[in-house]
């Protein structure tokens, strides 16, 4: 079982990264970008029957840090 | 006064950090590596040197924070002995849990690595007993990500509670309220991006940082 996890920052926190890909978009002339936030995809190759509180978990304790960011599980069945 | 300083594969301000300790308090700290789960008996101050744990992996600080040895400071400190991390250490501090917020990319997106002003803004602490409430000192940072953010209620219990030890007097990486320094809620555990340890003797240029460590001793001792 495979699962995706989206980390991305809190709408409000100021994205730095964020808007220097915009400004590049921008300074490459790609009018229309009104915003752009970066996050990060992690990708869990995980033993079938992990439970998703665990998941969770993993996303809680460590893949995200919750002052600052919201994570997404997204799983992915590759039986 | 026994001192541990806590080693990370990446860190690079360990020595520095040693180095300042011995010379105030005349003692050189056991140099406690990572992957250990007990601090040496009697430690009476914990460091946490700035660097670049685990290459800043994940985010700055995350998986030194979840390192072994930080259940036996997050214990030690519970038990009011001081904890210091400057730079990689405040970002590991605010990860473990120790202190609120977290430091993110510097706004400006540079690192930053420079001398900077600060203004003590509480001086009954531990850390900066040596220091007069509002004085403004010199101090050096060299960081990519030392900004400082919190939710509107975290910051206000800092402001509220006198937590803020040290604040920029000027913009240097887009900190909320400018903030340098802060002070967890029983007062022992310090974090700051500025770097004490290398503002310690003539040769560094100024040796404004010295009085934090010569408190910290007098008040600890």
């Amino acid at each position: 079982m495979k699962a995706r996890i989206f980390v991305t920052l809190k709408p409000g926190v100021l994205d730095p990264q964020g808007k220097a890909i915009h400004h590049a978009l921008e300074g490459l002339g790609f009018g229309g970008v009104e915003d752009v936030r970066a996050g990060k995809l992690i990708e869990l190759d995980l033993a079938d029957g992990t439970s998703d509180a665990d998941i969770e978990a993993m996303c809680r304790k460590l893949l995200a840090n919750t002052v600052i960011e919201n994570f997404r599980i997204e799983k992915l069945q590759t039986a | 006064m026994k001192s541990a300083v806590l080693v990370f594969p990446g860190s690079n301000c360990d020595r520095d950090l040693a180095v300042a300790i011995e010379a105030v308090t005349g003692r050189a700290p056991t140099m406690v590596w990572h992957r250990e789960t007990e601090l040496p008996d009697g430690t009476g101050l914990i460091a946490i040197p700035g660097g670049f744990s685990y290459g800043d992996y994940l985010r700055s600080g995350a998986m030194a924070a979840r390192s072994p040895i930080m259940r036996a400071v997050a214990d030690t400190a519970g038990k009011g002995v001081p904890v210091l991390g400057v730079c990689n250490g405040f970002q590991v501090l605010t990860e473990a849990g120790l202190l609120p917020g977290a430091l993110m990319r510097n706004a400006g997106l540079h690192f930053v690595c420079r001398p900077v002003g600060l203004k003590v803004e509480n001086s009954q602490s531990i850390f900066t007993a040596a220091y007069k409430a509002g004085e403004e000192i010199t101090i050096p940072v060299a960081h990519h990500d030392g900004n400082y953010q919190a939710d509107a209620e975290t910051l206000n219990r800092l402001e509220g509670e006198g937590r803020v030890a040290f604040r920029y007097t000027g913009e240097v990486n887009g900190s909320a309220s400018n903030i340098a320094g802060i002070l967890n809620n029983a007062g022992n555990v310090l974090g700051m991006m500025p770097h004490p340890e290398r503002a310690l003797e003539a040769a560094h240029g100024n040796i404004d940082g010295r009085r934090l460590f010569e408190g910290l001793l007098e008040a600890v001792a």
